[in-house]
């Protein structure tokens, strides 16, 4: 049965409390969930669905932490690590906009997305030294570079605070944070997936000084591994209070965890879970403009499906995907403007292209 | 329920919310399946030939007689193939090729006889295009042509070569393939003579929505008449690597107005499918088609109207030519199901439940 007090909770404005979110997760009204979060998204969207044309930056895979859901980091001297140069870096962002020997048309880009692992021996001044030369090539490109777990790991290496090292970053060309590293806050299972990596508790203090020094941010969740409907809720919980203080966060991305060469293995989540927690997503985090379907990750059919279930951004062509393809995604590596705009038109939905901060762009 | 008919779907197709039509078509499954069962086929795709006249422009796995890659395969790879399929836990092989200007009937009696000597396996086999070639090589009809497989082995027979049951569809399509009297004549005579068959539909190429409400039409018509299919299967246009697309700009000189094909996508397909459930009141089974949408959409599928994963497709070979593979076994289908909230069980070519897990 369909938990009524919810829906009409939800239509009337209210606020989810843990339990009822909780309900929602266990409750298999299926269509009722995603008609409603599809009410509350138009509410706040339009019809609108959004998507950028970004490149993806992965600068290393050489990482001190060993998560054990990831396929994608190696020890420093293993095989396949690699790191690249600054130089390398902004030839990438070159010949992805440039026609000429790549099999994609030229685009102009919008965003470069930069996440990479904790590398032991690069020093704080080589992240500085790389923005810095990003902004001076390309002006134009918003730069969504680190999550929570690198600033931590800068402002150590760095011998710095945290507010002191965003700062840094900032003023070398950092526009906004990514929201990956959020993993699952809930202690026992982060200390299953990633005892290495920084705590929830942490990353929510860093995300939350990011947002006062005045720089937004994205949140995730990484879910479909071993944790439980509850660590979901409850994680979803924390971020919504976050928001509440500082309004900082721009989007929230539910991932959707992949077994393949992961030490902790398992199961691909089901489609019909990603649909739902997208829907929950939608409904518990009300202080958050945009939910994000992330493709790389869902694959392009869920999560163009997902936005009628409440997801309103498909993310980007992302040209370029190392983490997710480690772990066995099934999705492609690119998309063109054409294929997300077409997504987005048999949805039902309006596309518009944005830049990094949901500005409509054209 | 009430019968749905060709305006109301007509209707639901161009305007219905995408998640009301899914939950009409999932309470639809519900009634007609309240176990909560979702069946999946251990079978293995035996392409005896990729040799083809009919050279369908929307297909990128035939090839010429003279190409350097046509193969047909000799009865010991056969034999080999349903080896690997019993192993397996396999009951059926479906074999399906391109119609070959060289194989005649004695061909496909012989080869029939020495599978059923050998194996106590399903023969699922020849779809109407093969049927109608054969027919028109010896002369003979549809039925005799019928009979005579029959007796060699021949079990049942895949619903291939529907693709749109729409003649103006099917001259841009595969202006050579039977035309679609001819694939409904083949259905009919098959039903008649005890044969049970499968439907499919191939859309999100050149159709409108008016041919895929013709298509549903004419199969829920024969249905009335004969009660032989087993189930429905719609299953999405795969453009890569076919002429189709090749040269779709140059062919929509006579097809004003339409931009370069695309793949039809998720929501169209999960439209697809719950109309289909919908309008099929007649025929029990609808099946999600893992090959084409891959696992996740095939389990959002179960809820869309679908309560069947096909089969665990050992081999596959005509989809993957179009640049779509998914790598998928059977426990990988059994998770699927579960995961997805059902019961999974191993069922033979008539449904019959073999296995449960």
């Amino acid at each position: 049965m369909a938990p009524d007090h919810i829906f009409e909770k939800i239509k009337s404005g209210g606020r989810l409390s843990k339990d009822e979110a909780l309900k929602l997760f266990n409750d298999d009204d299926l269509f009722g969930l995603g008609r409603l979060a599809a009410s509350v998204c138009d509410k706040k969207n339009g019809g609108n669905a959004y998507f950028i044309v970004n490149r993806h930056i992965n600068p290393t895979n050489i990482c001190v932490n060993r998560c054990k859901f990831c396929a994608f980091s190696r020890s420093k001297g293993e095989a396949g690590a690699y790191e690249l140069t600054i130089k390398e870096i902004i030839k990438k962002l070159k010949d992805c906009q440039s026609a000429v020997g790549s099999r994609q048309p030229a685009v102009k880009i919008s965003e470069v997305h930069i996440v990479g692992g904790l590398h032991p021996d690069w020093p704080f001044s080589h992240y500085l030294d790389m923005l810095a030369a990003i902004k001076e090539k390309f002006p134009a490109i918003s730069i969504k570079a680190f999550t929570a777990v690198e600033i931590d790991y800068m402002s150590k290496i760095g011998g710095m605070s945290v507010e002191e090292t965003l700062k840094a970053l900032k003023a070398s060309g950092l526009d906004l944070m990514p929201g990956g590293g959020a993993e699952i806050f809930v202690e026992g299972v982060r200390n299953k997936l990633c005892p290495e990596k920084i705590s929830g508790k942490r990353w929510l203090e860093i995300m939350e000084t990011a947002h006062s020094v005045g720089i937004k941010t994205n949140a995730t969740m990484l879910y479909g591994h071993i944790e439980t409907f509850e660590d979901r809720v409850d994680h979803l919980m924390r971020l919504r209070a976050l928001q509440d203080r500082t309004g900082g966060f721009q989007a929230f991305i539910p991932l959707a965890y992949h077994p393949k060469n992961t030490e902790i293995g398992g199961f691909y989540s089901s489609g019909i879970d990603d649909l739902k927690t997208i829907a929950i997503s939608r409904l518990v985090l009300d202080n958050f403009d945009h939910i994000k379907a992330y493709w790389i990750m869902l694959g392009e059919k869920v999560s163009q499906i997902a936005l009628l279930f409440g997801a309103d951004d498909l993310d980007g062509t992302i040209i370029e995907e190392k983490i997710t393809h480690s772990a066995g995604a099934m999705s492609g590596e690119a998309m063109t403007r054409d294929d997300m705009a077409h997504l987005i038109r048999r949805a039902g939905k309006t596309p518009i292209e944005r830049d990094a901060f949901y500005n409509p762009v054209n | 329920m009430r019968r749905i008919e060709k305006t109301k779907a007509l209707e639901l197709y161009n305007s219905a919310n995408l998640l009301d039509l899914g939950e009409d078509a999932d309470d639809m499954r519900k009634e007609l399946h309240p176990k909560g069962v979702v069946t999946f086929i251990v079978d293995r795709n035996i392409n005896y030939t990729n040799v083809c006249v009919n050279r369908c422009t929307f297909c990128a796995f035939y090839r010429d007689e003279d190409s350097a890659d046509a193969y047909l395969l000799g009865n010991d790879e056969i034999f080999k193939k349903i080896d690997e399929t019993l192993d397996l836990g396999g009951t059926q092989i479906l074999m399906q090729g391109g119609i070959h200007p060289k194989l005649d009937i004695v061909y496909y009696t012989n080869l029939l006889r020495e599978i059923k000597k050998r194996y106590d396996i399903n023969v699922h086999g020849f779809s109407p295009p093969e049927i109608t070639y054969l027919s028109e090589k010896h002369h003979l009809t549809v039925r005799e042509t019928l009979m005579v497989l029959k007796k060699a082995g021949l079990d049942s027979i895949p619903g291939g070569g529907a693709e749109i049951l729409s003649d103006r569809v099917r001259e841009i399509l595969s202006p050579k393939k039977i035309k679609s009297s001819q694939w409904l004549r083949v259905m009919e005579e098959a039903h008649n003579i005890g044969m049970r068959t499968t439907a499919t539909m191939m859309f999100g190429s050149v159709e409108t929505p008016e041919d895929i409400i013709e298509h549903l039409d004419a199969i829920r018509s024969l249905q009335d008449r004969t009660g032989g299919f087993t189930a429905f299967i719609p299953w999405s246009f795969q453009p890569g690597n076919t002429e189709i697309s090749e040269k779709w700009e140059v062919r929509s000189g006579k097809l004003k107005g339409n931009s370069k094909l695309k793949t039809a996508t998720a929501a169209d397909y999960l439209r697809v499918l719950a109309l289909s459930r919908l309008y099929l009141d007649n025929i029990e089974n609808i099946q999600a088609s893992w090959v084409t949408q891959g696992l996740k959409m095939a389990q959002v599928a179960l809820r869309f109207g679908a309560n069947d994963f096909g089969s665990t497709m050992i081999e596959e070979n005509v989809v993957k030519a179009a640049g779509i593979s998914y790598c998928v076994t059977k426990d990988d289908i059994i998770d699927a199901v579960k995961s997805a909230g059902f019961k999974a069980a191993q069922r033979d070519t008539y449904y019959k439940i073999i296995k449960k897990f």
